[in-house]
């Protein structure tokens, strides 16, 4: 019995130090010059294979650093100082972006038409009669696509309601293509305020709805100073190019649907 | 004469009449996975055949020095083992000497290790008790029909691509209802070998 086992073993060792030394033999024989700046930025990149920056990975990404001439800021996590010694530049940063998630229809807020007991996927709740439960067609599923689709783990769905955690967003947009209402959208990190809400119902309807929605009053487009804020099709929208963050419209909003971001 | 005869049936059952994938499915995943242009396709076919040439020589040579006897068991783990290191080498060769075809191929040149025509190849050709000449006809010939299958697939995938499809459809469903009638197709040619 012992040496049944032992004869097994002896003979997957024997073989696998052949095959061992075979693959070593054979890398070493054709091995491929990289040049040695792709793989040190490769190794500075964020390393998740996020696809934020608009190419296949990291790799892809390294790759065309090096020999394309990509812009050398459209990863986030990276070391940016790093790569700019890398490749004898000054890398300067761009605005740090983040997803925010344009609804704020949680449990408590919204009232549901019906109990979804379906597939656990907001894509599919979305065909669902009224775009899921909640009464808003607008709203958020609250079934946590998004959060699954999320590679650094920033997404939690908390009361119904899809949250995300700035500091470990990293702008890549994952979630703002899987979610079948649009509600997520990746707006500057430095924004003072952003309308939490993506409805464009009428006053009526969204009251009847939801506790928190955008009724489309226009309230917040009159009192703003600097016109940053326009009201199209029943909801509000901040151009985050003008807003000073002077904070006056998430004080006048009846519905409360501007939050507070930073300041 | 009749060894020419024995080749000519052996090729002609293994990759028509048996076709790997299209009569026994095995092989399904780069099958579907690499069939969008002819061109990657043959690269894919090719790299199949010279695995399993290779790996089915190989095998063949240490079942029957080692395994045959005593250690049967550890057939799968053993082949499993001297497959991924075939693969492993031909990537190395592969990035080296073909770079695009490298890139072409991309996750799917390593998934050649989890193909299971390559691992089915070897256990089957074990397993019937064939001969070394048998086994290296079995062997090709049935990598011959995978690389028929996939550029087939590649040929009729390319031609859909222009079609007016249902929504329903496009993409993966209709490739899979293709692979289904080639299915019933390649049933035709059973009954022509015993």
């Amino acid at each position: 019995m012992l040496n049944a086992i032992l004869l097994a073993a002896a003979v997957i060792a024997v073989i696998s130090i052949a095959i061992g030394l075979l693959l070593g033999f054979m890398s070493e024989k054709f091995k491929v010059e990289v040049d040695p700046r792709e793989s040190q930025i490769r190794e500075s990149l964020a390393g998740s294979n996020c696809g934020g920056c608009g190419y296949a990975g990291c790799d892809a990404y390294a790759h065309a650093i090096v020999y394309e001439g990509a812009a050398m800021n459209l990863c986030p996590s990276s070391d940016k100082k790093k790569i700019g010694d890398v490749m004898g530049v000054c890398v300067i940063e761009g605005p740090k972006m983040t997803a925010f998630v344009k609804c704020n229809g949680n449990c408590h807020n919204t009232r549901c038409n019906y109990n979804y007991g379906d597939e656990r996927d907001c894509r599919i709740a979305y065909s669902a009669p009224g775009h899921g439960a909640k009464k808003c067609v607008y709203g958020c599923c609250g079934l946590g696509t998004c959060a699954s689709v999320c590679p650094y783990d920033a997404i939690r769905i908390v009361d119904g309601l899809a949250k995300i955690d700035r500091t470990k967003c990293q702008a890549c947009g994952k979630c703002v293509s899987v979610c079948p209402n649009r509600l997520i959208e990746i707006i500057p990190d430095s924004a003072p305020y952003a309308v939490a809400c993506s409805s464009h119902s009428k006053g009526k309807d969204v009251k009847a709805a939801c506790d928190t929605g955008c009724i489309g009053c226009s309230m917040c487009a009159r009192v703003c100073e600097s016109g940053a804020i326009t009201v199209e099709n029943n909801l509000a929208k901040i151009d985050y190019k003008k807003c000073t963050g002077c904070g006056k419209c998430a004080e006048k909003c009846p519905c409360k649907i501007i939050t507070m971001r930073n300041i | 004469m009749n060894f020419l005869s024995t080749l000519f049936i052996g090729i002609i059952s293994a990759a028509l009449v048996n076709n790997v994938v299209l009569s026994r499915f095995l092989g399904l995943c780069p099958f579907l996975g690499v069939s969008r242009k002819t061109s990657t396709a043959l690269g894919m076919g090719t790299a199949v055949i010279a695995v399993i040439t290779l790996s089915s020589a190989i095998t063949y040579v240490i079942d029957h020095l080692i395994l045959r006897d005593r250690l049967v068991y550890l057939r799968t783990i053993i082949f499993i083992l001297i497959i991924a290191a075939l693969v492993q080498t031909v990537e190395i060769i592969l990035k080296k000497k073909i770079p695009s075809l490298y890139k072409a191929l991309g996750v799917y040149l390593p998934l050649i290790t989890t193909n299971c025509a390559v691992l089915g190849v070897a256990i089957d050709s074990a397993q019937k008790n064939y001969s070394f000449a048998e086994t290296m006809i079995y062997s090709v010939g049935t990598a011959v029909g995978f690389l028929i299958a996939i550029v087939l697939m590649s040929g009729i995938r390319e031609r859909i691509e222009n079609n007016d499809i249902p929504e329903s459809f496009k993409g993966m469903p209709i490739v899979l209802v293709t692979a289904g009638l080639m299915a019933i197709a390649f049933f035709g040619f059973k009954g022509t070998i015993a």
